[in-house]
C-alpha cells in the first residue's frame, strides 16, 4: 500500500466527512428520541438537550398509548408482513426451482414473463386491483394486502432464487432421484436448505416495502380493524399535530421496532445487498 | 359490469394458462427418447406463482390501461378511444393540474439524480477506502434512515423545518446563517426543494449500498497497476475506478427513475393529498390519488385515475427500455 492511500491528514478528512454525514443521517431520529421523553416546556425551550431528572417526563407515551389502538395496528403489521414474506418465498422458491431446473418449452419466455414485475410498479394497477377486491368482497380483509404485497415480492424473489438455485450441484439431485425420491421431495428436502442464505436476503428485501408501505393500506384496507401501523401512526399524528409529546412519542414508538430489528440484523442485510444485488 | 368482467377475466386466464402449461409439458414429453411420464411436477411448482402474480399484478395492470379508453357516458361505460388523454392534456381543468404534476415529478428526479446519487457514490468511495476504521458503523448509520417508513421520516423532518419549533433557526445560527432560515416547506418556491431533499435524504444509502458493491468487487490487481503507474487519489477514483463501476451507476439511475416516477407516500405524509402550498410538491402519484379517490370537494374518477396511471406506465416503460437497450448496450463491460 502506498503511503499517499494511507497518510494521515487524508484519513482524518475522510473520516470528518464520513462523521458529518453520519449526523445528517442519525441526527433527526435522536433528536426525535430524546425530546419524546422531556415535558413541554424543555421540548421547546432546550430541544438540544438530553432528558435531564428535571425535564424527564413520560406523558407523551401515556396519551399515545392510552389513546390509539397500537397494539392492534402492530399485530396487523405483523400478520400481513410474514404471511406474505412466507408466501413469497414458498411460491417464489417452487417457481425459481421450476425454472432454473427443468427445461420445457417456454421456460425463457416465463422467465421474462415473471421478471417483468420487477421494474413495472404494482402501484399502477390500483384501479384495476380495487375494483377485482371489491369484486371478490376482500376490501378491508388483511388478505387483499396480503395478495398485493405476495404478487408485489415475487418477481424479485423468482429472480434472486433461481440465480441461486442454479449453484446447487446436479449430482447431488440425481444422486436423490436414484435413491427413489420424489421431484417434490428433491425441492423441499435437498435444494431449499441450501439457499437459505438466499431465502434470507429475499425475505429482507421483501420485508422493508411491505412494512413501509402507506399506499396499499389506505387504499385497500382502511378501516379501524386493518389499518397497520404505518397507515395508523399517519392518521394519529394526524390528529394530534399540536400536542407535540404525543407526537414525538408516536414516532419514537414507530420507529423502535425498525431501530431494533435493524441493529440485530444489519450485518446480514448489508451482506445481503453487497453480495447479490450487484453482479 | 367491469368488475364481473374482471373477475371472469381472471379466472379464463388461468385455465387456458393451466392448459398451456400441460400442451407445453406433453409436446416435451414425446420429444424425449427415454419417454418420460408427463411431468405434472413442473406445473405443480409454477402454478401457485403465476396464479398469483397474473391475477393480483399483471391482469389489473392491463384492466387499468383498457379502462384509460373508457369513460361514464349517460352512466354506462363506453368506449372513448383516446379522448381521456385529449382532456388530460388539453382540457382547462385538467391540464393545468397533470402538466404541473409533471413538471414537478421530472424536477424531483433531477434533484435525485443531482443530489441522492453524487452524494452515494462519494460516501461509498470513502467507505471502499482499503483498511478505514469504523466502516461498518458508518454503512450501518448511514444506511438507517432508508429503513424508517415515509410516514416516520415526513413528520421527523416536519417537526425539524417547522418554525415553531426553533431547531432549524437553531442549527443554523451556529454556523452564523441564521437570517437564510425560512419556513420552507410553506413557501411555494421552495416546498418541492425541501421534499425533494428530505427523500434525498431517506434513500441516500440505496446508491452508496449499491456502488460500495461494486467498487469491493474491482479486483485489487487493478487498482495496484495503477498505483505502479502513478494513477492514485482523485486521478485513481476518475480514470481507474470510475469507468468500472458505470454499469452499477446506470442501475441506480434507472432504480430513482421508476422510484420517484412512482412516488406518493412522502409528499402525502409532508403536505396531504393537495401537495401544497397551492399544488407546488404535487407530482404524478399524488394527482392519480386525489384524481382516483376524490378529495374534499372533488369526487372520484375512475376512468380519468386509470388515464393518469398509463400515463405514469408509458413514463417508466419509456425510461426503462431507454435504459435497457440503449444505456445498457453503451456501457461498456468488464470481465474479471
Amino acid at each position: 500500500m502506498s503511503k499517499a492511500r494511507t497518510s494521515l491528514s487524508r484519513t482524518a478528512l475522510v473520516h470528518a466527512a464520513l462523521i458529518a454525514y453520519t449526523l445528517v443521517a442519525v441526527f433527526p431520529v435522536f433528536l426525535t428520541i430524546i425530546n419524546s421523553m422531556k415535558n413541554r416546556n424543555a421540548i421547546f425551550r432546550n430541544p438540544m438537550q438530553l432528558p435531564t431528572p428535571s425535564t424527564f417526563d413520560l406523558v407523551g407515551y401515556q396519551t399515545v398509548l392510552g389513546q390509539g389502538d397500537f397494539a392492534l395496528y402492530f399485530q396487523n403489521s405483523l400478520i400481513v408482513t410474514v404471511v406474505s414474506i412466507a408466501l413469497v418465498l414458498l411460491f417464489g422458491a417452487m417457481a425459481a426451482f421450476a425454472l432454473s431446473e427443468y427445461r420445457f418449452r417456454g421456460n425463457t419466455l416465463m422467465g421474462l414473463y415473471l421478471a417483468l414485475g420487477i421494474m413495472i410498479p404494482i402501484r399502477l394497477g390500483t384501479v384495476a386491483i380495487l375494483q377485482g377486491m371489491v369484486a371478490t368482497g376482500l376490501v378491508n380483509t388483511l388478505t387483499a394486502l396480503i395478495l398485493v404485497y405476495t404478487a408485489q415480492g415475487l418477481p424479485l424473489a423468482v429472480f434472486i432464487l433461481s440465480e441461486f438455485m442454479r449453484t446447487v450441484s446436479d449430482d447431488l439431485k440425481n444422486a436423490g432421484r436414484i435413491d427413489g425420491l420424489s421431484e417434490y421431495s428433491i425441492f423441499f428436502r435437498l435444494v431449499l436448505p441450501l439457499v437459505r442464505p438466499a431465502m434470507a436476503t429475499v425475505a429482507v428485501f421483501t420485508m422493508i416495502p411491505i412494512w413501509n408501505d402507506l399506499w396499499f393500506p389506505l387504499i385497500l384496507a382502511p378501516s379501524e380493524a386493518t389499518k397497520t401501523v404505518t397507515l395508523g401512526s399517519q392518521i394519529f399524528i394526524g390528529q394530534f399535530v399540536t400536542n407535540w409529546n404525543a407526537v414525538l412519542a408516536a414516532l419514537s414508538l414507530a420507529i423502535l421496532p425498525v431501530l431494533v430489528l435493524y441493529l440485530a440484523f444489519s450485518r446480514q442485510l448489508i451482506r445481503g445487498i453487497t453480495s447479490g444485488a450487484v453482479k | 359490469m367491469a368488475l364481473s368482467a374482471f373477475g371472469g377475466g381472471s379466472s379464463n386466464e388461468r385455465q387456458q394458462r393451466a392448459e398451456t402449461m400441460t400442451d407445453a409439458t406433453v409436446s416435451e414429453a414425446e420429444l424425449q427418447v427415454e419417454r418420460r411420464p408427463r411431468r405434472w411436477h413442473i406445473a405443480v411448482f409454477l402454478l401457485p406463482a403465476l396464479v398469483v402474480y397474473s391475477a393480483v399484478m399483471i391482469l389489473p395492470l392491463f384492466e387499468t390501461l383498457r379502462l384509460s379508453f373508457f369513460n361514464t357516458v349517460d352512466g354506462q361505460s363506453t368506449f372513448v378511444g383516446l379522448r381521456n388523454f385529449q382532456t388530460l392534456f388539453g382540457d382547462a381543468r385538467w391540464a393545468a393540474d397533470f402538466w404541473n404534476a409533471l413538471k414537478n415529478n421530472f424536477f424531483f428526479f433531477v434533484i435525485h439524480m443531482l443530489v441522492q446519487n453524487p452524494i452515494g457514490i462519494a460516501l461509498a468511495a470513502l467507505l471502499s477506502i482499503p483498511r478505514l476504521r469504523g466502516a461498518a458503523f458508518y454503512r450501518t448509520a448511514i444506511f438507517l434512515p432508508t429503513l424508517l417508513s415515509f410516514v416516520i421520516v415526513g413528520f421527523i423532518w416536519k417537526l425539524i423545518l417547522s418554525p415553531i419549533w426553533g431547531v432549524s433557526p437553531y442549527l443554523m445560527d451556529l454556523v452564523g446563517l441564521k437570517s437564510l432560515f425560512a419556513p420552507w416547506l410553506g413557501k411555494p418556491n421552495s416546498a418541492l426543494i425541501a421534499v425533494s431533499l428530505i427523500s434525498v435524504w431517506q434513500y441516500v444509502g440505496i446508491p452508496m449500498m449499491l456502488i460500495y458493491a461494486a467498487l469491493l468487487n474491482i479486483p485489487e490487481e487493478v487498482i495496484e497497476a495503477a498505483e505502479c503507474d502513478g494513477v492514485t487519489g482523485w486521478a485513481q477514483f476518475f480514470k481507474i475506478k470510475l469507468p468500472l463501476i458505470l454499469p452499477a451507476i446506470g442501475i441506480i439511475s434507472i432504480l430513482t427513475f421508476v422510484g420517484n416516477f412512482n412516488a406518493f407516500d412522502l409528499v402525502y405524509t409532508v403536505q396531504g393529498a393537495l401537495a401544497g402550498p397551492d399544488g407546488s410538491t404535487d407530482i404524478l402519484g399524488t394527482l392519480l390519488y386525489r384524481t382516483f379517490f376524490g378529495f374534499q370537494l372533488q369526487l372520484g374518477d375512475r376512468s380519468m385515475g386509470a388515464t393518469i396511471a398509463t400515463v405514469m406506465f408509458l413514463i417508466i416503460l419509456a425510461g426503462v427500455s431507454l435504459y435497457l437497450f440503449v444505456i445498457q448496450r453503451r456501457i461498456r463491460r468488464y470481465q474479471f
